[in-house]
């Protein structure tokens, strides 16, 4: 959209009036017999006689209120947002241990090999797709989602050649090409085709940053910390002067921007704007519905984020792609045991949580959650860790996960040229399906060169 | 009275809240006085606008554009080295507008006044004040206390190892010296997170501190046996017998060489790993890691073949064959270069800086001389300010000390926190806005001013603020308040049509004073959030 504007008379309003109308695309259907607009403070009633007849009129404005307006938009987003197939994207950062997730114990090369770090038969799950594999004790809750067909299991993913450095491995996997100068993310390039030009919430981050993986070029996204907290407040404001003012600091990220750190920091006062009014009306919503999840969430960041993430779908916000980082960090080049038990059990229990909870709430047919790192780790030990490698493992989780394994555990009797796992999937793959099977959208428009993919099946 | 009350617990509620998610820290909400500042709207005000010039804010409209801001990386095939000298601008008289841009990005932001100061001097002499302080740093002002006024303890409390140094940055008049640690900060990216001490890391910031304008190749050898380094890296978990490739892969990668150049293989990764073998510590519950040392029993003693040569090569020439490897300087120059200026280097600035580097002895003064000389630092585009330096260059502009330790952990929210960068790879200055950090800036300008905004409902015998104010007066009075900061002309009208605005008239006689209050405050947190303050 066009992003300059006369400040003179500036209202959010019209600042979105003029984003909606500019982007004729973002417009939502809204159609009778739409289930009532979660997150937006409307009651039923209004909703029905706002989409009765009023539905397009909200859209017009012309005849509405500012305020009734910017209740169009909300719920015009939220009215989106039920059927919506959502991806939480989920980055083990440092690169786990492939051959500790998911041990090869009965392998006599992986005890030479891992003559410390090696787990013992026995201790963990097996592995029902290939009894060679040991679950880790620590991911015995992902086991039971697998054991219930819940978790697609990638136990040798990569991509060729692979690269051993954190940033440009990550990198790659972020932007969805081995491409080093590549800027958008993958999940950005997505949200620039189907997202909307006034819903930042569509690209979420639960963090303090944004993701790179979220990094659009043309829709707007948004990082959040802290869901339930996302207001903004300063010394010696408040009513009549603060609404004005903090709708001054969105407007003052639609004027001209003469270079990209200057739109950077436009972007971000435009887009804090708007995600001020949605949160704002997410927070409403919790406190009216006065509903709480049924399920005990453990403790931690990480898990009250999920907890956070499932209410907010709950009250049927827009959100299309998150990113979250799990627990700790897996770049265990010493003291692995000890720090990827712990990081492991911590983040596997959340998930298992959020998994219960998406299903109490009947959310669990919309939403795929997508757990990653960069690489996995060299199979021989240097003593108490391990050094970066090469073939690492990768899940996705959900009740409409196929559930089926992609590409065997190659084994360690074979290593490649730099004694590193073999690939048997490439990360791109897994990319290109879920965007044609969860997302409904083309590949090719997301991910370069994505014919020369494989597709395999990972929604049921 | 209610109202009052009514913003006291809001403002605690939030605080608590913000600081919450993070890890335990020792926050103590304390109530701040109010006093009621108004700012001398000055002729400093005439003066800012004289001198402004349009040149970084062309009248172009941007359209949304990615999230990103691209950053200069070395090529793969950098220009061979050039005796050319390096383009410089001379020594021009320095606009207002030059003057501001070294300051905010040679350092941490004017003091009051002091971009008028140095603007009309010659650009070199300027420069040269920067890269050529003699004798030690002076630090101007009150020194840092906490919430209670005690002294800050750097070395054991969470978060006052932060506030020590943005104390530095605030106060020293060596301004560039603790730039160029902040850049090497990064650089040489560890985090207290794994080495588990701030006083290793305070060691290693003084070390950044000291060699800030020396050899690279000095400085990288320093660092190379860093205790805090070699915690960080594992490089005593490097032995002859079970070789650690972290710090190996690291030194090539990140510090020395970069990525997916042809500058190494995953070869020379796991020969370099052998070649710095033999660094031990020892640990006791009493005294941490301690004892840091080269153990030749340690050592591989070994052949090792790196970068095609081969020898028994240890730590030193580990260092040596990074810095004198063909592929060093193009890297080094263009990384440095990055930290000051967002575009690319031209080929033949490239090709000069890389002479001009390997002649100098790796001299990194030498370097910095040139790029702040360049005709691109002061005609380019603009950065994005980290948000360290934008909290101190807040806090500057309005002569603040450090008098509370909430700043590492609202900078922390706003993506940076000193001494705990997110990784070995530092903090992407690509990224440093969106919409959890900008709402961490505005939390952040909030609490700088939180000593000296006017209360709308001040108790008996506190100032009352002006029940007349007229908006252009407000306006100018915030201004003021930040020391006349340069914002573009397109946002200053903004906020001046909100001033014009957010008063709806008629008022009743008690809400005259109270709301131009909150005007005025909202107009300073306008005017330290607009995008044009998060740019230099």
């Amino acid at each position: 959209m066009a992003r300059s504007c006369s400040c003179n008379d500036f209202t959010r309003s019209q600042l979105l009036r003029r984003g909606v109308a500019v982007a004729g695309k973002g417009l939502p259907r809204i159609e009778p017999g739409m289930p009532p607009p979660a997150g937006t403070g409307l009651d039923r009633r209004t909703f029905l006689l706002l989409s009765a007849g009023a539905a397009l009129s909200v859209y017009g404005a012309s005849m509405l209120s500012p305020r009734q307006f910017e209740e169009g938009i909300a719920q015009a987003s939220a009215a989106a947002g039920p059927n919506q197939p959502v991806l939480v994207s989920i980055f083990m950062e440092g690169g786990w241990d492939a051959l500790s997730v998911l041990a090869p114990v009965k392998e006599d090369r992986y005890k030479e090999l891992r003559p410390v770090l090696g787990l013992t038969e026995g201790s963990g799950r097996v592995f029902t797709e290939d009894e060679t594999l040991m679950w880790h004790p620590s991911a015995t809750g992902l086991a039971e989602l697998h054991e219930q067909g819940k978790v697609t299991v990638f136990p040798a993913i990569g991509y060729e050649p692979q690269d051993e450095s954190h940033f440009t491995s990550r990198h790659y996997w972020e932007v969805g090409q081995l491409d080093t100068n590549a800027r958008s993310g993958w999940m950005g390039r997505y949200l620039d085709i189907a997202g909307e030009p006034d819903n930042p919430l569509q690209g979420l981050s639960l963090d303090y940053s944004l993701a790179p993986a979220l990094a659009t070029e043309t829709m707007p996204v948004a990082a959040v910390s802290s869901p339930a907290d996302y207001t903004m407040w300063a010394n010696g404001l408040g009513e009549p002067i603060s609404g004005p003012a903090l709708e001054t600091f969105g407007a003052l990220g639609a004027l001209s921007a003469p270079s990209p750190a200057y739109a950077q920091a436009r972007n971000a006062s435009y887009d804090t704007g708007l995600v001020l009014d949605e949160m704002a009306a997410f927070v409403k919503a919790e406190e009216e519905s006065g509903d709480h999840s049924s399920v005990t969430y453990p403790t931690g960041e990480f898990a009250e984020r999920l907890a956070a993430l499932a209410a907010m779908l709950h009250t049927g916000m827009p959100i299309k792609c998150v990113s979250m980082n799990a627990v700790g960090s897996y770049d265990t080049h010493s003291g692995e045991v000890g720090t990827l038990s712990t990081n492991l059990e911590q983040t596997v229990t959340a998930l298992v949580a959020f998994q219960q909870d998406l299903e109490a709430r009947k959310l669990d047919q919309r939403v795929l959650i997508q757990l990653w790192s960069e690489f996995g780790r060299r199979p021989r030990e240097n003593g108490s860790g391990t050094d970066h490698g090469a073939g690492g493992v990768s899940f996705l989780i959900g009740t409409r996960a196929a559930g089926k394994m992609v590409g065997e555990f190659p084994g360690l009797t074979t290593l490649d040229e730099n004694e590193n796992t073999l690939r048997t999937s490439d990360f791109r793959a897994m990319y290109c399906s879920l965007l044609e099977q969860w997302f409904q959208t083309e590949a090719g428009l997301v991910i370069p060169e994505a014919a020369s993919f494989e597709r395999p099946v990972l929604v049921s | 009275m209610t109202k009052a009350i009514a913003t006291n617990k809001k403002r605690t509620g939030e605080e608590s809240h913000s600081h919450a998610g993070r890890k335990e820290r020792h926050k103590r909400v304390k109530k701040e006085r109010q006093h009621d500042k108004h700012g001398e709207h000055s002729k400093r005000e005439t003066r800012r606008r004289k001198h402004r010039k349009p040149v970084h804010h062309p009248a172009v409209t941007h359209p949304r554009g990615s999230a990103v801001v691209p950053l200069p990386v070395a090529p793969p095939s950098p220009p061979a080295p050039s005796p050319a000298p390096v383009p410089a601008l001379g020594s021009p008289p320095l606009t207002l507008d030059q003057a501001n841009r070294l300051l905010w990005r040679a350092g941490f932001g004017p003091t009051p006044g002091q971009a008028e100061a140095i603007a009309g001097q010659p650009l070199q002499e300027v420069v040269f004040s920067l890269t050529r302080p003699s004798g030690s740093a002076i630090l101007t002002g009150p020194e840092p206390v906490d919430e209670e006024g005690h002294p800050l303890d750097p070395a054991n409390a969470w978060g006052e190892d932060h506030c020590w140094w943005l104390d530095r940055m605030i106060r020293s008049d060596q301004q560039l010296v603790e730039r160029m640690t902040f850049i090497f900060h990064d650089w040489f990216a560890n985090s207290n997170e794994e080495v588990n001490s701030q006083q290793l890391m305070l060691d290693q910031n003084n070390l950044f501190r000291a060699m800030a304008f020396g050899s690279f190749h000095d400085l990288f050898l320093a660092v190379t046996t860093n205790p805090a380094m070699l915690l960080f890296l594992n490089g005593t978990s490097n032995n002859r017998w079970d070789p650690n490739e972290n710090y190996a892969r690291e030194m090539m990668e990140l510090f020395s060489l970069g990525a997916d150049r042809g500058a190494y293989t995953e070869d020379d990764v796991r020969e370099m790993a052998r070649t710095l073998t033999g660094w031990r510590n020892d640990w006791s519950e009493e005294l941490g890691n301690h004892n840091f040392r080269f153990d030749p029993e340690y050592h591989d003693p070994g052949l090792k073949t790196v970068f095609g040569q081969t020898g028994n090569w240890n730590y030193e020439d580990a260092v040596r064959l990074c810095v004198s490897h063909p592929l060093h300087p193009s890297f080094f120059v263009t990384k440095l270069w990055g930290y000051f200026i967002p575009s690319q280097p031209s080929e033949a600035t490239l090709a000069s800086l890389q002479a001009l580097y390997t002649s100098s002895g790796y001299s990194i003064r030498a370097v910095v001389e040139a790029i702040l000389q360049h005709p691109d630092f002061y005609e380019g585009a603009e950065l994005v300010t980290p948000p360290v330096v934008y909290n101190a260059g807040l806090l500057r502009s309005i002569s603040r000390p450090i008098d509370t330790t909430s700043w590492a952990w609202l900078s922390a929210n706003a993506g940076q926190q000193l001494f705990y960068p997110p990784n070995v790879s530092g903090w992407d200055f690509s990224r440093w806005l969106d919409t959890s950090t900008a709402k961490a800036r505005w939390e952040m300008a909030s609490s700088v001013t939180s000593k000296t905004y006017p209360n709308p409902w001040p108790a008996e015998g506190q100032p009352v603020y002006s029940a007349t104010e007229d908006p252009a007066t407000a306006l100018s009075s915030a201004l003021a308040y930040w020391a006349n900061p340069l914002l573009s002309a397109e946002s200053e009208q903004c906020i001046a049509a909100f001033a014009q605005s957010c008063l709806k008239e008629p008022l009743a006689d008690w809400e005259q004073s109270p709301y131009r209050a909150m005007r005025q405050n909202a107009l300073r947190m306008l005017i330290a959030t607009a995008p044009d303050m998060q740019v230099s």
